[in-house]
């Protein structure tokens, strides 16, 4: 298995421990005087995302973590599996509602996601920065109130609550950032 | 390696920084002129390096024999020294592998200076004064190791037991994993860098003296009990400017330091520096007795300036040299 030595140690590696891959989020050099070189850490667990602390000698290494991104076609939803399907090689790859997180609010059938495998296992899935979606229900818009600071909440078509602009209307579509979550513009058919 | 981008080509650091940078060099070699030093200039390839455990240098292959860039001037300072040398200073580069951080530079520029006659008090009032002078934060507070990891880490760094100081090492962030249980030094290291470092020199600096006999590397080592090492730092804002020996004089002590340390290089898994040099047959010759320093000019122009990182203060750091 390929590693990684403490002077290959920078910020965006991906490493495994104990049989789990993390991120190297942060990397610091620190030199005691004439005292050994020590590499200090911090590690994004990539499927919990949780943050650890660890520090290293100069000299030690760490296993690189087989970690691959792929672009997958989100193919349907069954119960609390999510489907995917990578799009050069026509594999088919299930993701449970944990590994999802949040992403679920985004995604609608075909979308293209960026989707990261451990040792070939999915392990999560990001939606494009934008997507465009359909509000399926909210409050009527209060007439003549067109300022952009007033909100109010809105389902959308992927059955997620968002919050939009007042003068937003059912059936119409707007463009949202799954980053934030925020809505950026309403969009014409 | 990180490629090379388009705005790589620029420098790091704001043509202020460059400004003040240069305005400081002239103040200290004013500093240095006014107490009668001497600017010297010495070899950067050379056939002899220092031999630290952890100091590892860039090895230049010259018609097949190694030359070494040097990790700091010392060497060759100390063999002005023994061959009459008053008070001599010099502004060079010096060059340390694999150090290469938000503080470290593999290749940064140091000031060395010596002053023959002068005990580990005189070294450590001439380094006071030049920082008052670069740094104008008033004189420093001086404490003695010992005193520093009792008030900061509740344990005493020269006569703890090998489990008290692990106790103590773990009171902070995780140690590393592995470090041995038995690393004296490395512990202390870490007690140091973890819980007595942020402490040092915040607002008013700060100059640690006496450390463990064990960290003496060419200083010497006061006989009393437990012995300690006359050797001293400058720390300002949690950060180590400057290292500095009432320098070792006997040839045969530094053998079998030199020695030692190659011992513990080669269970490090590193290689072995060539023990025999001129500075030992300097030392045979008669080495004086005296106190010299090494300060990293690149991050007291950092503090001085008020500046978190080395990059800013350099036109071109490593990654764009």
């Amino acid at each position: 298995m390929a590693s990684y030595n403490t002077s290959d140690f920078r910020k965006g590696l991906k490493v495994q421990m104990d049989g789990d891959p993390y991120l190297m989020i942060e990397c610091n050099f620190v030199k005691p005087g004439k005292g050994q070189a020590l590499y200090k850490c911090k590690l994004r667990h990539l499927i919990r995302n949780t943050v650890i602390d660890r520090t290293y000698k100069s000299g030690e290494s760490l296993d690189a973590a087989d970690v691959e991104e792929i672009d997958a076609q989100y193919l349907y939803r069954q119960g609390d599996t999510f489907v995917f399907m990578d799009n050069e090689s026509y594999e088919q790859y299930e993701l449970t509602e944990a590994a999802v997180d949040d992403a679920w609010k985004y995604l609608k059938e075909g979308m293209i996601c960026s989707m990261l495998l451990f040792n070939n296992n999915p392990i999560g899935v990001t939606p494009p920065n934008h997507v465009v979606l359909q509000i399926e229900y909210c409050e009527p818009a209060v007439r003549g109130n067109t300022a952009t600071n007033v909100t109010k909440p809105a389902k959308v078509e992927t059955g997620a609550e968002l919050i939009v602009p007042n003068f937003v209307e059912t059936g119409e579509m707007i463009r949202v950032d799954t980053r934030t979550g925020e809505y950026i513009e309403r969009v014409k058919e | 390696m990180a490629g090379s981008s388009s705005a790589d080509f620029q420098p790091t650091a704001h043509w202020q920084a460059l400004h003040f940078r240069a305005g400081l060099l002239i103040r200290l070699r004013e500093f240095f002129h006014q107490r009668g030093f001497l600017e010297v200039e010495t070899p950067l390839l050379s056939a002899d390096t220092v031999i630290d455990r952890h100091l590892d240098p860039f090895v230049v292959d010259v018609s097949g024999s190694p030359r070494w860039l040097q990790t700091s001037p010392e060497f060759a300072m100390k063999r002005l020294l023994a061959t009459g040398a008053q008070a001599i200073y010099q502004v060079t580069k010096a060059f340390r592998r694999e150090e290469l951080g938000p503080l470290h530079n593999p290749e940064f520029t140091m000031v060395e200076w010596y002053r023959q006659g002068d005990t580990m008090a005189d070294g450590i009032d001439l380094l006071d004064s030049l920082s008052q002078a670069m740094l104008e934060r008033g004189p420093a507070e001086r404490v003695s190791y010992r005193d520093a990891f009792l008030q900061h880490a509740g344990i005493d760094p020269l006569t703890a037991e090998p489990a008290q100081l692990r106790a103590a090492g773990r009171r902070g962030s995780a140690p590393p994993q592995s470090l041995a249980d038995d690393d004296r030094d490395g512990w202390l290291d870490w007690i140091l860098v973890e819980q007595v470092q942020p402490h040092l020199g915040p607002g008013r600096p700060a100059i640690l003296y006496d450390y463990p006999a064990s960290q003496a590397a060419l200083a010497q080592v006061r006989h009393e009990d437990p012995p300690v090492a006359e050797r001293f730092e400058l720390f300002v804002d949690g950060i180590e400017l400057a290292n500095g020996y009432h320098e070792l004089l006997d040839p045969d002590v530094l053998h079998t330091r030199n020695q030692t340390n190659n011992h513990a290089r080669v269970a490090d898994g590193k290689q072995p520096l060539p023990e025999d040099s001129r500075l030992l047959v300097a030392m045979e010759s008669g080495l004086p007795p005296c106190s010299g320093v090494a300060l990293g000019f690149d991050r007291l122009v950092m503090v001085a300036a008020g500046a978190d990182r080395i990059d800013q203060v350099l036109a071109f750091p490593f990654d764009r040299a």
